[in-house]
């Protein structure tokens, strides 16, 4: 609690949303006054007592689906994130552990993948071998690890020169435990800051392939594919696009507003505050 | 003396750390002009933050929090960012310790050398670049017409701290703050730089704060000398006061650190006439440049064997040959009578626990994030595969060995000092219970006292634990006290090598005679008379002052 004690209000707002946000998830079986893919009204219902957010496309109740919706979305971004890490940390390690040899072709790989438009790189595979969440996960994992690889990679160069990985290597010890053991703890505020942004980046990722019909597949809900979906009420002067809308941009910004604060915190060393 | 003289005042100075801590403690002083004040102590003493304050500058995360700073009369602390700013460069200005890092390495030395005068509104560009190349003239720079248009690293670590000197004069300020100009520098080249900034401040007649841990170095320059401990004025005088006189236990245990450099340590009997260690022809090259070129060289149980020479004569290389992380060209490394493989992947794990590293900078050499336990149990673990009580207990017992706090064993490494850290460094390397112990520069990132604890830590496990050390050092001082044997090196190669009296006494090699020269002593003429003696340094004689 004294870490919340110590945060700015930015943050304690951001980390709100992200608690809502996850709880609404967690919790969405019992939230949700109607299930997630029940037919229960009319189409783009306004906003009323019974449908507090109205109904989509096909009738179905928009708060309920946006709470589902968080499960679907969340999830699989954190799934995502998390994936594309372990990977990136593990190949941005490696490559700056073991040398100029495995760094040079893991770089050249890395250099390859990016070159390729990812979303275009996205569309290409999820076509090819179709859109099964598992595919989709393991698609925008690796093309995000490429990222993570970078930082990775940069940050550990500067933490294997240093003498106590040296000592490390003196000693015997072999890949794992050097990455483990004497690069990761060093590594961590850096990769956590960007572990935020990263989810945030996956999580608007898969919104835009939803939004293309390539995400999650319905009658799962999931955001970006709430807004495709009710994208035509716009057309007729509905309001219904606005909500799964404007819960991913809520959601990004309160990571947003975390990341902030765990960046400005590792930027700064203890108790700075220079006079000029 | 009167008040006019008197260029820079500071009263009551008192600065605080963000934790409350305080750094400086009710300080006086009082330069005049043209004056040199020492300012000694260990580090932590405060003595670059009184340097800094002087400018009324405080570190990140420092606060001065009481006390006036008065230059020439007017009250910095109450004038105000742009005030300061006017001030900074244009009336005192800053020679830091590390010139490497105080250089923008994009920009020319012209760019910063004239940057201040420029920005002040001094000179014009061209008069700032005349008055650059009259000072690099001064400093007895190479070609001084063309020197500034060098970029910072394609000169040496000496010419850069000329440049600071340079850049810092740019301004003809009233004063100079010399934060430990020369100690960066190993000793053939501090006493160059040391005669050419002292003759700079007496042709310019610019008042000067000079701030050293090493007494013998400010004897040279300063007429009056601070002694600080922990934020407080320990003790103040004339120079020749305080070398011949002090008055203060510390100052006296300080003067004794420093003269007590005289006595030889003596050689241990022989155990066994066959050594520990044999180099045989070494060569080794960093890329295309041979930087080892043929070393013989043995080391015997229990005994310490010193390799000293100036920067770059490839003595710490030497200690990375024999541990394996530079594989050699050519020659053989026999440990017992055992051939050591050249790399370091090649060499067993039995083979590498036999021979110990420590290292320079005992900051860079502990991993911030593991606690003592990790740090100094991993090699009890890894080479004994000891059970996590008998790491802890074997951890323990290394703690103690090497004088550390037995609660220190769940502690961060920066929650140490400096020589509380190569302590640490010390108890992991005897975690692998070695025999040889390779020492690189593991006391001159450190202060005297300190320094001298840790050598004296070193001898007694020796002592106790019949280690073989091989000592690699540009600080003869330490030479004479630990090295039973020293082998002098030059450019790759060994010049000279015996027992350490024999090799420091006459007939030298001309190399070991400018060495030993040049290592400063506890006399205020010191520094004349070297460079009388050497007579080929004509321009540098200080005129008469």
């Amino acid at each position: 609690m004294r870490l919340v004690s110590s945060m700015p209000w930015s943050a304690r707002i951001g980390l709100l949303i992200i608690v809502l946000n996850l709880g609404g998830a967690l919790f969405a079986p019992w939230l949700a006054p109607y299930g997630e893919a029940e037919l229960v009204g009319d189409v783009w219902a306004e906003p009323s007592a019974q449908f507090w957010l109205g109904t989509d496309s096909l009738g179905r109740d928009m708060l309920s689906r946006i709470l589902y919706g968080a499960r679907t979305t969340i999830g699989i971004a954190l799934l995502i994130t998390v994936l594309s890490f372990a990977l990136g940390i593990l190949g941005g390690f490696a490559a700056a552990v073991l040398g100029r040899t495995v760094d040079m072709v893991l770089s050249r790989i890395v250099d390859t993948l990016m070159a390729i438009p990812v979303l275009i790189f996205a569309l290409l595979i999820l076509s090819v071998l179709g859109t099964s969440i598992p595919v989709l996960i393991g698609t925008i994992a690796v093309l995000d690890s490429t990222r993570v690889f970078r930082l990775s990679r940069a940050v550990a160069m500067n933490i294997v020169v240093q003498d106590f990985v040296e000592v490390a290597r003196l000693r015997g010890e072999g890949l794992w435990w050097i990455m483990r053991r004497e690069v990761l703890p060093n590594a961590v505020p850096p990769l956590v800051a960007e572990f935020g942004l990263r989810f945030c980046f996956t999580f608007l990722f898969i919104a835009a392939l939803s939004f293309l019909g390539l995400g999650i597949q319905p009658p799962y809900a999931d955001w970006g594919g709430m807004v495709r979906d009710n994208a035509q009420a716009i057309n007729f002067g509905g309001i219904a696009p606005l909500f799964p809308a404007a819960a991913i941009a809520l959601l990004t910004v309160g990571v947003n507003l975390v990341v902030d604060w765990l960046l400005s915190v590792h930027a700064r060393p203890q108790g700075a505050q220079v006079e000029f | 003396m009167n008040t006019q003289d008197e260029i820079l005042r500071i009263e009551k100075l008192r600065i605080e750390a963000a934790n409350g801590n305080v750094l400086v403690d009710g300080v006086d002083l009082e330069l005049r002009r043209g004056e040199v004040l020492g300012l000694i102590g260990e580090s932590g003493a405060g003595k670059s933050t009184i340097g800094l304050a002087a400018m009324s500058y405080a570190r990140p995360g420092c606060r001065i929090s009481g006390g006036r700073v008065l230059i020439d009369g007017i009250d910095v602390r109450t004038l105000g960012a742009a005030g300061r700013r006017d001030l900074r460069g244009r009336r005192i200005a800053y020679i830091a310790q590390s010139a490497a890092a105080a250089f923008n390495p994009a920009l020319t030395l012209y760019d910063q050398v004239c940057e201040g005068p420029l920005y002040h509104g001094l000179m014009s560009k061209e008069e700032a670049r005349a008055w650059a190349v009259e000072l690099f003239t001064a400093l007895d720079l190479p070609s001084p017409r063309t020197f500034g248009e060098r970029y910072p690293h394609q000169v040496s670590g000496g010419q850069l701290q000329r440049a600071m000197a340079a850049m810092a004069m740019s301004c003809k300020p009233d004063i100079l703050v010399l934060d430990e100009p020369t100690t960066a520098l190993d000793v053939t080249t501090q006493i160059e730089v040391l005669a050419l900034l002292r003759k700079l401040i007496r042709d310019y007649r610019t008042a000067a704060l000079y701030i050293s841990h090493d007494l013998a170095v400010v004897a040279q320059v300063a007429q009056r000398i601070m002694v600080l401990r922990h934020g407080k004025l320990v003790e103040a005088g004339e120079a020749g006061q305080i070398l011949e006189r002090p008055r203060m236990d510390y100052t006296q245990r300080l003067v004794a650190e420093r003269a007590g450099a005289g006595q030889w340590a003596e050689a241990p009997p022989r155990s066994g006439a066959r050594p520990l260690l044999t180099l045989a022809g070494i060569r080794a090259a960093y890329g295309p440049v041979e930087v080892i070129r043929g070393v013989d060289l043995e080391v015997y149980r229990g005994e310490t064997v010193a390799v000293v020479g100036e920067s770059g004569s490839g003595k710490s290389t030497l200690a990375r040959v024999i541990v394996g992380l530079l594989p050699r060209k050519a020659g053989e490394i026999r440990f017992q009578s055992e051939l050591l493989p050249a790399a370091l992947a090649q060499r067993s794990r039995e083979q590498l626990r036999r021979i110990q590293l420590i290292y320079q900078l005992p900051d860079v050499a502990l991993n911030p994030r593991q606690t003592l336990l990790e740090i100094i149990g991993r090699p009890v673990a890894f080479y004994f595969g000891r059970s996590r009580e008998e790491v802890r207990a074997r951890v323990l017992e290394l703690l103690r060995l090497t004088g550390l706090p037995a609660d220190f064993i769940e502690r961060y490494p920066p929650q140490l000092s400096g020589g509380q850290k190569q302590r640490v460094c010390i108890a992991r390397a005897l975690a692998a219970e070695p025999d040889l112990v390779i020492c690189d520069e593991v006391t001159s990132a450190l202060d005297p006292l300190v320094a001298e604890e840790i050598l004296r830590l070193l001898r007694r496990l020796q002592e106790e634990l019949g280690l073989a050390y091989v000592f690699i050092t540009h600080d003869l001082g330490t030479v004479k006290r630990i090295a039973h044997r020293t082998a002098v090196m030059l450019r790759g190669e060994l010049v000279a090598e015996g027992p350490t009296p024999q090799v420091f006494a006459p007939p030298f090699h001309p190399y070991t005679e400018k060495l030993l020269s040049s290592v400063p002593e506890m006399r205020r003429d010191w520094l004349d008379q070297v460079l009388a003696r050497r007579g080929g340094g004509q321009a540098l004689m200080a005129e008469s002052g």
